[in-house]
């Protein structure tokens, strides 16, 4: 769910300026002015009602960029000691999303509305659809009752002139698992009891109001250490660059070293193989579903209990890279390339991994080095993945590693859940309860993003682009092993 | 008529800051102008370099225009207009 748009934007943009901040030799001055340097006096202001407030915001956004939560912020403390305070830490929490509360404020409650396209019509299918008596007719058109309203939307579905609209949340609407609401004062809150971290809502939300908080930071910092810094690229990081460039490019940015989480991957799909044959074959369980999308494994643990003893037990690709990493050499630094906020999260609650940087810090890192990665040389991996552990990222990826990691690949029959909604979780639950999945499918694959992890809320190239990266790369690449 | 030429720019600047959803032209351009115009993807046009002005970018030029903040549409439009002669 690669976002466009100005808000993504103006988030790049403060990641560069904290990063060549961080770089300079004023660290902490230099963050100070980052707001001032981006709405220099006398310029135009673009979105809000004056410079002042455009700073305010900014600045708010530089402190979920240096890695704080914004809604502990009481606008008293400047951003040179929130830059001090960011190289003063050694830990950070776990809370990973973090919401740009005054920015909120342009997003208006949802609400259904009549508009001047009703013509008071003698059917009125509006008011015969509403269960709840919430529509009357005033000067002889609609109104509606908004204290009786509860925007099930029939009035407009019926209405024969397409005069009723609901004015929508584009957070709340996204949001697969209700976790993300408006409160009292308009603000958006996030339950993170709820939230699963699909990252939905970063890419919604037209003001750009919510922030991953960021470790970019932390991470600088560990490269100026003498601590060696390893970079694990997600399998859908093939989707952005060619990794080979992409390797060297990370390399000229800080990094020591490299490596797939495509390795990682074609683990998981064997391990997952095996799990397979055991659990359907032996056993004679109906179907198993997999077990590496982040956000798919919060929605179980939180609000799908039903399906657990059908999850796969074996582990993330990112689990088995990151645990081969640290056991080779304990002392190193794992940095985590992430397309998402879900995986952020996996990252964080992983002791093996140290830090998480998503697609996009990475991308800033590059323009803030100016390290053209078009230019760079090609560099190889010490260990270079399957054709099928580098397909991880793109839906249906998962469930074909699994089967082409079988000596009799017909056992498996894939079902593929391309994207979590509510519809989706529905049928979930269905296949739980039924103890059955339909059509008589055995591996049921679910990616919490359309497309799979190459739609992560943080990636950069559309998933039709990355798909055709992956493609090129996985032509030249080797079969996964068969168990 | 002269083919007009697209240079997009293919920096890291520019890619990262949004130029990634300009490839989408590779298959838009060839199709709606076929040889009236061409695209050519460049490394760094440098137009980024002077400080700070990556929060412009992508760039694309046509012709002796930039084009600032570059969208599909924007390229598009300009194009037209380039081919209407105006």
């Amino acid at each position: 769910m690669y976002n466009a748009g100005q808000a993504i934007h103006l988030k790049k943009e403060i990641l560069v300026r904290l990063i060549k901040a961080f770089l300079s030799d004023n660290f902490e001055e230099n963050t100070r002015l980052i707001p001032f340097k981006m709405r220099k006096k006398g310029t135009e202001v673009p979105y809000r009602c004056c410079i002042y407030k455009e700073r305010a915001i900014l600045k708010d956004r530089t402190i979920a960029g240096l890695g704080f939560r914004i809604e502990d912020d009481d606008e008293t403390v400047s951003l040179a000691t929130y830059a001090k305070s960011a190289l003063e830490r050694t830990e950070t929490d776990n809370k990973n999303l973090t919401v740009l509360q005054v920015a909120c404020k342009g997003c208006a409650p949802s609400q259904m509305f009549v508009t001047d396209l009703c013509q008071g019509c003698v059917a009125r299918p509006c008011l015969s659809s509403c269960k709840f008596g919430a529509i009357s007719i005033k000067d002889g058109k609609s109104t509606i009752d908004n204290s009786k309203c509860k925007k099930c939307q029939m009035c407009m579905r019926n209405c024969p002139y397409n005069a009723i609209v609901k004015r929508t949340i584009p957070c709340e609407d996204v949001c697969p698992v209700n976790a993300i609401k408006k409160d009292e004062k308009g603000f958006a809150i996030i339950d993170f009891e709820k939230c699963i971290s699909c990252g939905k809502c970063i890419s919604a939300c037209p003001f750009g109001a919510v922030h991953e908080k960021s470790q970019i930071i932390d991470i600088l910092k560990a490269m100026k250490s003498d601590k060696k810094v390893v970079g694990m690229i997600a399998p859908s990081l093939a989707g952005q660059w060619n990794i080979y460039q992409l390797k060297s490019a990370m390399i000229r940015a800080g990094f020591d070293d490299v490596c797939e989480v495509a390795q990682g991957a074609d683990i998981t799909a064997q391990n997952e193989a095996k799990e397979f044959t055991e659990r359907i074959i032996e056993k004679g369980q109906p179907f198993m579903t997999t077990s590496c999308c982040a956000g798919y494994n919060r929605l179980v643990n939180k609000h799908l209990e039903e399906i657990k003893p059908f999850v796969s037990e074996t582990k993330t690709p990112l689990y088995y890279t990151a645990e081969l990493l640290k056991k080779n050499n304990p002392e190193i630094v794992t940095v985590f390339i992430s397309p998402c906020v879900a995986k952020r999260s996996e990252g964080f609650e992983n002791k093996n991994v140290d830090y998480v940087m998503n697609i996009e810090e990475l991308g800033a890192l590059f323009v803030a080095k100016k390290i053209e990665i078009f230019d760079c040389e090609e560099s190889n991996y010490d260990k270079e993945s399957s054709k099928q552990g580098r397909n991880f990222g793109v839906s249906g990826g998962v469930a074909e590693a699994v089967k082409k990691s079988l000596q009799d690949e017909n056992i498996v029959k894939p079902y593929i859940i391309n994207g979590l909604n509510e519809e989706s979780i529905k049928l979930l639950k269905k296949f739980a309860k039924d103890n059955k999945c339909e059509e008589n499918c055995n591996l049921i694959e679910i990616m919490c993003c359309e497309g799979g992890c190459i739609s992560g809320n943080a990636t950069i190239n559309s998933k039709k682009t990355a798909k055709n990266l992956i493609n090129k790369l996985t032509e030249q690449s080797n079969d996964i092993e068969k168990i | 008529m002269e083919q007009i030429k697209v240079n997009v720019c293919m920096g890291t600047t520019c890619f990262v800051m949004g130029g990634s959803n300009l490839q989408e032209l590779y298959d838009i351009i060839p199709q709606k102008y076929d040889d009236r115009v061409k695209i050519i993807g460049r490394p760094c046009l440098k137009l980024c370099s002077d400080n700070g002005e990556y929060s412009k970018a992508p760039y694309v030029q046509i012709g002796e225009e930039i084009i600032e903040e570059a969208t599909i549409e924007k390229v598009i439009e300009c194009i037209d207009r380039k081919l209407e002669g105006v």
